[in-house]
């Protein structure tokens, strides 16, 4: 399992301040959710996470380790304990499934053939798509691109998993669907999770604890519940449309 | 006042411009560099190079077939009447072979090779990168860098040399067609005038041009992909810019190059 820490991380885009100071600490094992408006700098955060983004100031350590300042191997042993599902699942176009999958082991690990085929069945097992295996991405709908996404996330067993946004664009159903097996992937691999969302429902079955961020800033840090019953004018406006939607859905 | 303001749009789109083009001289410049950091680094992705030597390579061959072919033809049926006139018909087959072995040929193929394969690169890697590809390649402690662009250039390179062989063959046997065409000449009497024509001195600087021209189409490809920014526009304009530059420096590079031959072989 990983602890991630964040210090006083502060990133801009020319004039455009998207995280201002931002110090968070998330424990071994814990699921956190981060919600914001769009533009909100959540993505930010978890491409500053991995080093796809360089902050202007502030540090992020991992397992006590200063991203920021490790050497590219250090930093790439270090990736490969970590998992990251993008928004768009970011399949590779030219390859089918089973090559997207076995991919990351190809490269990162000396795994035997039947090794690799084995990982593959496991893992596509676990999204339910044992069908898809020859399929190529450009087959597949967005629902079944988001799980393919997550199995090749998982496949390397990682310590820490970022997700960006991993119910955006889907039907409830198949939200919820990601949202649980979400859930079942933490368990089995005892993983330590990041979620970007604005899906409450998706965040009600996964989060253990949850942050929101507004104006480059963490406006809430804690737990989930006490988020939606809070009297915070900003929290009640951006909850109020997701709590109508659930209750909704409960009906 | 009016025109005051038309001066100043003009100087500020004028420096604009400017800087667009030392920005992409410097990071072409940088991008080359780094080129030239990971090639010669493990691991040598060899089947991922075969890969794109027949992707870029191999499927290149109908487009430049039909254009060797054609300009070995039209060199010829142009020529004739102009060596007619002085009295050299004599010398037209090996007219055509210098003029396809030490230029027409190279930077002909060159510039097709830029409109199919360098636009081709600029599309593919400007699409992974907006669709996020080349970031989870990188997360997944993948080089994207070795990955994708290494491979690619190195097989432009090695490519389109072995084209330019192909299409000067080509080229010759078009102008052959021409002259027979006119003159009924024999096919051994027309290859025994084209290789007492042409040196070993004429077909090396001509070859060894490509490969060049094959590192440069790769590069700007590779550049201008790889550097994708604002979506699918961004697609398109890296698509787009890929031919251009390319096209632009492989006749730039033409120019000094026959410069550096001509001064080294007179």
């Amino acid at each position: 399992m990983a602890e991630v820490e964040i210090k006083h991380l502060s990133k801009s885009f020319d004039d455009l301040i998207v995280l201002d100071d931002i110090s968070l600490k998330i424990n071994e094992g814990e699921n956190v959710v981060i919600f914001g408006r769009s533009g909100s700098g959540k993505s930010v955060l978890l491409k500053c996470i991995v080093r796809l983004l360089e902050p202007d100031s502030g540090d992020i350590l991992i397992e006590g380790e200063n991203v920021f300042t490790l050497s590219i191997k250090r930093l790439n042993e270090l990736r490969k304990q970590i998992g990251f599902l993008f928004q768009s699942a970011a399949l590779y176009d030219s390859m089918s499934v089973r090559e997207n999958l076995e991919f990351p082991l190809i490269r990162n690990f000396n795994f035997l053939q039947s090794e690799r085929e084995k990982k593959v069945k496991e893992v596509l097992e676990k999204v339910s798509l044992e069908d898809a295996i020859d399929k190529m991405p450009a087959e597949l709908s967005g629902g079944m691109k988001k799980r393919i996404g997550l199995a090749r996330t998982i496949i390397t067993k990682p310590k820490l998993i970022l997700y960006d946004e991993p119910t955006t664009g889907l039907d409830p159903i198949t939200s919820k669907e990601i949202s649980q097996l979400i859930v079942e992937l933490q368990k089995d691999l005892n993983t330590t999770s990041i979620i970007v969302t604005h899906d409450l429902i998706c965040a009600k079955i996964i989060a253990t604890h949850a942050v929101v961020l507004k104006d480059g800033k963490i406006r809430y840090e804690g737990n989930l519940e006490n988020l939606t019953s809070k009297e915070d004018p900003f929290l009640k406006d951006f909850f109020s449309s997701e709590i109508i939607t659930d209750k909704n859905e409960r009906v | 006042m009016e025109t005051k303001t038309n001066i100043q749009k003009g100087f500020s789109t004028a420096s604009k411009r400017l800087k667009e083009f030392f920005s992409t001289v410097s990071g072409l410049s940088l991008f080359t560099i780094e080129f030239f950091k990971n090639v010669f680094l493990p691991p040598y992705e060899f089947a991922e190079v075969k890969k794109h030597m027949d992707e870029l390579g191999v499927k290149t061959l109908p487009i430049v077939s039909v254009t060797g072919f054609i300009i070995g033809l039209v060199l010829a049926m142009q020529s004739q009447p102009v060596m007619a006139r002085f009295g050299a018909e004599a010398f037209l087959p090996g007219m055509v072979a210098l003029s396809v072995v030490r230029e027409l040929g190279p930077v002909i193929t060159a510039l097709i090779f830029a409109g199919r394969v360098s636009s081709g690169i600029g599309a593919e890697l400007g699409s992974m990168r907006v669709t996020e590809q080349i970031d989870a390649m990188e997360v997944s402690a993948i080089n994207p860098f070795k990955f994708l662009v290494v491979t690619r250039v190195l097989a432009c390179t090695i490519m389109l040399p072995m084209l330019t062989v192909y299409v000067i063959f080509l080229a010759i046997f078009g102008g052959y067609l021409a002259i027979f065409l006119s003159q009924n000449i024999n096919f051994t009497l027309y290859l025994h005038s084209v290789v007492q024509s042409v040196e070993f001195t004429d077909l090396i600087p001509g070859i060894a041009k490509t490969f060049f021209f094959g590192f440069i189409v790769g590069i700007v490809g590779a550049y201008e992909g790889y550097n994708t920014e604002n979506g699918t526009v961004g697609v398109g304009r890296a698509s787009t810019s890929s031919v251009v530059i390319s096209s632009l420096l492989i006749l730039l590079v033409d120019m000094v190059l026959v410069k550096i031959t001509v001064f080294l072989w007179r």
